[in-house]
């Protein structure tokens, strides 16, 4: 699904963490929006997912105005930084929530529900965890099983948080290949946001540097790396 | 100095363990168990037929009748209302928040005789809105809508208090991950913020049966104490106990205790049940 992000303001209170921001994104991309905290590359992500309203602009799905609809009808696989998994389910109850969840007309059989949750088990090579609790999971386990639950809704782009950020260096590597090899089988449409700059250029189609509610550049890593568009990029890159 | 380093660091001396410890349980002892302790004792001082014969007064039945009744109105509209409290204050962000936290906890900061005083003065035969009820049929002072509503009052604040932090400490998440998954508002509530608060939603209506069954000071007020119509056990507890009636008063008392040690073992038996549960969620 191809993406435009049209003019989006978006002011809490006084503050303004975002200043008009427009931005293309075209269909199967794996999008990096990269910059230090505060600089308004959450709020944009949570605005593409509906968890949040722009104060002005719009959103398009395809052509398709989507800024008045609702995050259910969004049909965003969204993965939170800290994952949110849901801590009284086990993981195949986490995994199966969002095909329970539908209205009963469109609610998949109960064996239908299982095998596609076995197969997401298997896309994320943890094929034997279903009976487990989140709090029996390490930090990376927990990473792909909020990648699966989100991705259980067959959703038409996949925006991530922070996917890495409470992960160490070592599982951090190796999961940057799983999301990379996740987004070229399913070829979705997908975001992820970051402060780490290495992560951005190693994993990323397409970079968009932001700064204080505001984007910098936009561009494919080595064209970024090799010309920086503003000083603030010039010292964040080389960071 | 390897006998030292062997030790735990956060241990004391044995002779220090041995006091701090020997000061809990005495303390506990003398504060928790005796007075129990004495309530059965002097319940059960001439016999359990003395003690039984004056559980079957018909004004100890009314008694016991009436406070089981208001318990079991009070309790769960207070359940009820603490849940959307701690919900709109814990997963929405609204004018006037702080304002609203302040009045949940004031029944907890205004004296129970004052509060009943509120509600004579609010409802009472002289008051238009009380007048007019009573001219109605539906008196509410000196009859069990008082009682309710006093109950009502001063349990308010037990059940948002209970949920309040951990719902803060959970934050909010899960819900919005329930919602990009497709759940409408209403299951997002049922499935994932009901599941993740119930032990302590157990608890503290646990905490309010006991508070509601064990109010005497507002009830004193708005009661009336119309002995076998609107003295309930904590009121018909203090009236035989003031005749010199001291086998059914302490028997009356025995059973307002034993309906709290119930709930009590029945709160330990589901936690021992389901500890598995509870681990696996992070909290108690």
């Amino acid at each position: 699904m191809k993406m435009e992000i049209d003019a989006i303001t978006k002011t809490f209170g006084r503050t303004t963490a975002l200043h008009p921001v427009s931005l293309n994104i075209p269909q199967g991309a794996l999008v990096a929006l990269l910059g230090p905290s505060g600089s308004g590359k959450t709020t944009l992500l949570r605005i593409l997912g509906g968890l949040e309203f722009p104060t002005a602009g719009r959103v398009l799905f395809d052509g398709a105005d989507v800024s008045r609809l609702s995050v259910q009808e969004r049909r965003a696989g969204f993965v939170f930084q800290s994952y949110a998994l849901f801590r009284h389910m086990t993981v195949f109850e986490n995994i199966a929530y969002g095909l329970r969840a539908r209205p009963r007309a469109v609610r998949p059989a109960q064996a239908e529900i299982a095998r596609r949750v076995n197969d997401l088990l298997r896309l994320i090579q943890l094929p034997d965890i279903g009976a487990r609790y989140p709090s029996q999971l390490s930090g990376g386990q927990r990473q792909r099983v909020a990648l699966a639950r989100a991705l259980a809704i067959e959703p038409q782009t996949m925006l991530l948080d922070e996917p890495f950020g409470a992960l160490d260096a070592q599982v951090r590597k190796e999961l940057r290949a799983g999301l990379r090899d996740i987004h070229d089988q399913t070829g979705l449409t997908t975001i992820f946001v970051t402060h780490d700059q290495d992560e951005a250029m190693a994993l990323a189609d397409l970079v968009v540097v932001m700064s204080m509610g505001r984007i910098e550049q936009i561009g494919r890593p080595q064209d970024i790396v090799a010309a920086p568009a503003t000083d603030f990029v010039r010292r964040f890159i080389a960071a | 100095m390897t006998v030292a380093a062997l030790a735990p660091v956060t241990s004391e001396r044995p002779a220090v363990r041995f006091t701090l410890i020997a000061v809990a349980v005495v303390g506990m002892a003398l504060l928790v168990l005796a007075p129990l302790v004495v309530v059965f004792a002097e319940a059960l001082a001439q016999g359990w037929t003395a003690a039984l014969d004056s559980l079957s007064n018909k004004d100890a039945q009314s008694a016991i009748r009436l406070t089981l009744t208001v318990a079991a109105i009070a309790v769960p509209m207070n359940a009820i209302f603490g849940v959307a409290a701690a919900w709109a204050i814990t997963k929405f962000d609204f004018h006037g928040k702080a304002i609203l936290i302040t009045l949940i906890d004031l029944p907890f900061s205004v004296s129970p005789v004052v509060a009943g005083l509120c509600i004579v003065l609010l409802f009472g035969a002289n008051s238009s809105v009380g007048g007019w009820l009573v001219t109605q049929g539906y008196p509410v002072v000196f009859a069990l809508p008082g009682i309710v509503l006093a109950t009502l009052f001063i349990t308010f604040p037990v059940v948002a208090r209970e949920l309040i932090p951990l719902m803060i400490e959970q934050g909010r998440t899960e819900e919005e991950a329930a919602l990009t998954l497709g759940a409408s508002g209403w299951h997002t509530f049922w499935t994932v913020t009901l599941p993740n608060i119930r032990w302590a939603l157990l608890y503290g209506v646990l905490l309010c049966n006991a508070r509601a069954m064990g109010e005497f000071g507002a009830i004193a007020v708005v009661s009336g104490r119309i002995r076998g119509q609107t003295a309930t056990m904590p009121i018909t507890i203090e009236m035989l106990y003031n005749e010199y009636l001291s086998v059914a008063a302490f028997t009356l008392a025995a059973v307002l205790a034993l309906l709290a040690l119930v709930t009590l073992a029945l709160k330990t038996a589901l936690e021992l049940r389901h500890a598995d549960q509870i681990a696996a969620i992070g909290h108690p």
